[in-house]
């Protein structure tokens, strides 16, 4: 793969691309394309609005100081925390407020309506909390078996 | 100097927070929880914005949950704050001119209490940035919560972010609230009561005289063999006219209680539904329409079951417990003490049987609703499976639908089919302890035989009733949780309060209307800012803009669908919220993208606005709508059902009927929302003409996306995220080349490109 453009971040936090005609397009995003079925493959840089620049299949061939500022960014802007235990839940009745470890520490989310808990694959679970906030849980059949009746219940 | 900001409990305890209140020489002035590090790692730490009495200008510092003070930013003049959201994460970020100072992250539960607390920092920080000495009454945010500092609206009583669990599930406590409904009906009620009373005293007359009938008749018969045929006649006929007592008076309360529930169901749906209809267009916004069809429909009828049938079925046996525990007792206290102990036990274990049920059965419900989905998503969509050949896809995930369903409701029949058989077995074992002392104490001769029998007709004509009364809690769940949905929407405060004395409009109304810094925020977002506006009686103005620029909420707030949230609406120089609503609406024309059609004739949907319209005057709306000729071509003429279930009619036929409607009324301000952006060239051209006669001598508001559209206007004004950007008729704002000019290049360019393609 040709790396022809390169990125830069200026002291207001702000990322800028300059492409392989030198031209800067300044306050770029990045995206992943399957952040939840692929998040290794499928990268887009964006521009300010919203029109792809670059399109990246994944990040292996990146120089390292490029892939780092990438995974730096992507760490700022994403926020799907992972469920990996639910420790408490209030009632069976809805709202429900659970009391849950994630992989970026514990919280309590609550849920709304049981329309809020989608499986995106057949194992996958994403729920909708009622601030919006959404989380996913990998694999149903790897939680404890407390969290799986919970689960379960509103399933 | 503390007193300056509340700080809740939880926090004034905290060590780095009492370090930093000891350090005199700062002020605290503002603070803010944040919920995620800088890994956006959930934990929660204290935002404190503090202003330095020494030549330092101010800092904010940042203090863990656990004590220790993660950072501190000093914050020089010039510094300004940035807040963004993305994905549920939002940032709040300080800058200077030279760079970025510090970013901070929150989730989205929190952007309330950020905003609040970045426009306090803001207020603040010019006030520094001007050397003004700090006065903090004005700073100071009035109507934020003590707890989590979000705003708090003047009509709200508490705060709506805060303290989640003071969201209880429905408490049984709802259904009290149906007092209110049943009031009318007390007179009803009693009687009913009593009625009750006396059918219930009727059924249980039948198992006592069965006691004189064993020990006087036909015990006696078995040592004697001669039968006192006197003596059962008179024993047989009061059997008899217990049970014809008991039946009349059983047909006559279930018709009396029926009477008024059905009365209370029906007073109940009617009150919400009108109730409903007065609410503001935002709150049908946030609702689902089929979810409200539900509250309405289905839940009413479902308290209305609880309350003539389980309601009144579990106090009719908790009666006959009570008066069948009187006649035990009366009869023989130590057989009754036996046979009713049993009683709490069997009742409990039916109950714990019965709740592991409900969790199986509202898993299958769930499950059903599933195998519907793939019905729903399937069935409109037969086109776009069959262009696709994909029936065998859609036939898989309908068997896998229903091979998952299959699966719940063999789960929940393992212990469903053990329920019946539970039950029985439970009433024998109660039977049996019955017998087994009965026949105890008949061999010592402490009882007659005739009391055993009637003992046993009593306590099994009970049992029976085990399993409907275990069925109580959960009947009663049920019905409170309708209840409370019902008393969601009766007690929700239309946020467009009609206002308690209207000023009259002077008529005639001319139709001039003003806007000054008119403001609205939808949520925590601002869709308008600091709009001022003054539009001519007559003049007809068109709102330019990208979709999301705020165009159909300013139409919104003029015709007060909802309230402006800084600034004021005035018409004919009278505030919008002063006017009554009804009167108001009147003076509004209205013609919407999607015209909808009520199911009815022509004429009635033409006269919508004005249901006392002559035969003449719906002709004449026609004619002017340009809608009079297509009419008359349909077979039924203007008696032609349209709507839902009627005729279809094309996009553009629809359209001239709502113009029609919007004619008849005759308003003096007329808007127009997309009026003919869903219809194609040729039939926007009709409309158009249609049109043309409809914003005669009216104040117009014209919403087009299509700019050749607005030709006609007198004014244009061009919006962007919520603010004015231009304001001018076509040819000015074409020379000034600035928004309007790019939005009107970007389109001819689109046009072009599709007449090239052709």
């Amino acid at each position: 793969m040709m790396i022809n453009f390169n990125l830069t971040k200026d002291q207001f936090g702000a990322i800028s691309l300059i492409d392989a005609q030198g031209i800067v397009h300044p306050n770029i995003r990045i995206i992943r394309a399957f952040p939840i079925s692929n998040p290794s493959h499928g990268f887009a840089i964006v521009d300010h609005n919203g029109h792809e620049l670059v399109w990246l299949n994944d990040l292996s061939q990146l120089p390292d100081s490029l892939k780092e500022l990438i995974q730096t960014e992507l760490s700022f802007f994403e926020f799907i925390p992972e469920i990996e235990k639910i420790v408490h839940l209030n009632t069976f009745a809805l709202p429900s407020i659970w009391d849950v470890h994630t992989n970026r520490g514990k919280t309590r989310l609550k849920l709304k309506s049981e329309q809020d808990i989608r499986r995106v694959s057949e194992e996958d679970l994403l729920i909708t909390d009622a601030n919006g906030i959404q989380y996913l849980i990998r694999n149903k059949k790897n939680l404890d078996k407390f969290s799986k009746k919970i689960l379960d219940r509103f399933m | 100097m503390i007193s300056t900001i509340q700080l809740p409990q939880r926090w004034q305890s905290n060590p780095a927070v009492q370090a930093l209140c000891k350090t005199h020489e700062s002020t605290l002035s503002t603070w803010v929880e944040i919920d995620l590090n800088q890994q956006l790692h959930f934990a929660k730490s204290l935002l404190i914005l503090s202003e330095k009495t020494s030549h330092d200008f101010a800092r904010i510092d940042q203090i863990h949950e656990s004590g220790h003070l993660e950072g501190t930013w000093q914050i020089p003049p010039g510094a300004y704050f940035q807040h963004s959201d993305h994905a549920g994460v939002g940032h709040l970020t300080i800058m200077s001119p030279q760079g970025r100072i510090q970013a901070w992250h929150h989730t989205l539960a929190l952007n309330p209490s950020i905003t609040q607390f970045k426009e306090n920092c803001t207020v603040l920080l010019s006030q520094l940035d001007l050397s003004n000495r700090l006065d903090f009454e004005k700073i100071g945010p009035h109507l934020t919560c003590q707890i989590c500092q979000n705003p708090i609206a003047q009509d709200q009583e508490k705060c709506l972010y805060c303290d989640p669990e003071t969201e209880i599930p429905p408490s049984t406590l709802t259904l009290f609230k149906l007092w209110r409904f049943a009031k009318p009906y007390k007179k009803e009620l009693i009687l009913g009561f009593i009625l009750t009373l006396l059918s219930t005293g009727a059924t249980l007359v039948p198992p006592y005289i069965t006691m004189p009938l064993m020990d006087d008749v036909l015990i006696p018969f078995q040592k004697t063999q001669v039968m006192d045929f006197e003596l059962a006649g008179i024993y047989l006929a009061g059997l008899l006219l217990a049970a014809s007592c008991a039946w009349g008076l059983g047909w006559w309360k279930t018709y009396i209680l029926a009477l008024v529930s059905e009365r209370i169901g029906m007073e109940l749906r009617t009150k919400t539904f009108q109730h409903l209809l007065h609410l503001s267009l935002e709150y049908f916004g946030a609702k689902r329409t089929g979810d409200l069809m539900t509250r309405i429909g289905n839940e009413t009828d479902r308290i209305c079951i609880f309350l003539s049938l389980h309601l009144l079925d579990f106090f009719t046996d908790m009666l006959m417990l009570l008066m069948t525990a009187v006649i035990l007792i009366s009869i023989d206290p130590l057989l009754a003490a036996v046979t009713l102990l049993p009683l709490p036990f069997i009742a409990w274990m039916i109950h714990f049987v019965r709740d592991k049920l409900r969790f199986g059965f509202e898993k299958v419900d769930r499950n059903w609703s599933e195998v519907n989905n793939v019905l729903s998503d399937t069935i409109p969509g037969i086109r776009v499976v069959k262009a696709f050949a994909q029936e065998d896809r859609e036939n898989n995930r309908f068997i896998l639908a229903n091979q998952r369903n299959l699966e719940v409701n063999d789960r929940v029949n393992r212990i469903w089919s053990s329920f019946a058989p539970t039950v029985t077995l439970l009433t024998e074992v109660g039977l049996l302890v019955v017998w087994a002392f009965g026949i105890y104490q008949v061999a010592h001769d402490t009882i007659t035989v005739g009391v055993l029998t009637a003992f046993l007709a009593y306590i099994s004509r009970f049992y029976g009733r085990m399993d409907s009364m275990s069925r109580i809690v959960s009947h009663t769940q049920k019905a409170a949780a309708g209840a409370k949905r019902i008393f969601d929407i009766l007690d929700h405060q239309s946020s467009v309060p009609d206002t308690p004395n209207p000023t009259p409009m002077t008529q005639p109304v001319r139709g001039k209307i003003e806007l000054s810094q008119v403001g609205f925020r939808y949520g925590n977002r601002a869709v308008t800012k600091n709009i001022t506006l003054s539009i001519a009686p007559g003049e007809m103005i068109g709102l330019v803009g990208h979709s999301g620029s705020g165009k159909s909420t300013l139409v919104n707030l003029i015709c007060r669908f909802y309230d402006v949230s800084d600034g004021s609406v005035k018409i004919d120089g009278v505030d919008v919220r002063s006017i009554a609503i009804s009167e108001l609406r009147q003076q509004f024309g209205m013609v919407l993208q999607e015209p909808f059609l009520f199911f009815g004739t022509i004429a009635d949907n033409i006269a919508y606005g004005k249901p006392t319209a002559t035969k003449e005057e719906v002709i004449q709306a026609a004619k002017a709508a340009n809608a009079h000729e297509f009419i008359l071509r349909l077979p039924l003429g203007y008696d032609s059902l349209v709507g839902e279930r009627g005729q279809s009619l094309s996009g553009g036929e629809r359209q001239r009927i709502s113009i029609a409607r919007a004619l008849l009324i005759d308003p003096k301000i007329l808007i127009l929302d997309e009026a003919t952006s869903s219809v194609d060239t040729t039939t926007e051209k009709e409309i158009q003409k249609a049109l043309d006669n409809l914003v005669q001598g009216r104040t117009t508001l014209a919403i087009a996306h299509r700019l050749s559209t607005l030709r006609k206007a007198d004014r244009l004004i061009v919006l962007d995220k919520g603010e004015i950007v231009e304001v001018g008729n076509h040819d000015e704002l074409m020379s000034a080349q600035g928004a309007y000019y790019q939005l009107y290049q970007a389109q001819a360019r689109h046009a072009a490109e599709i007449a090239q393609a052709i």
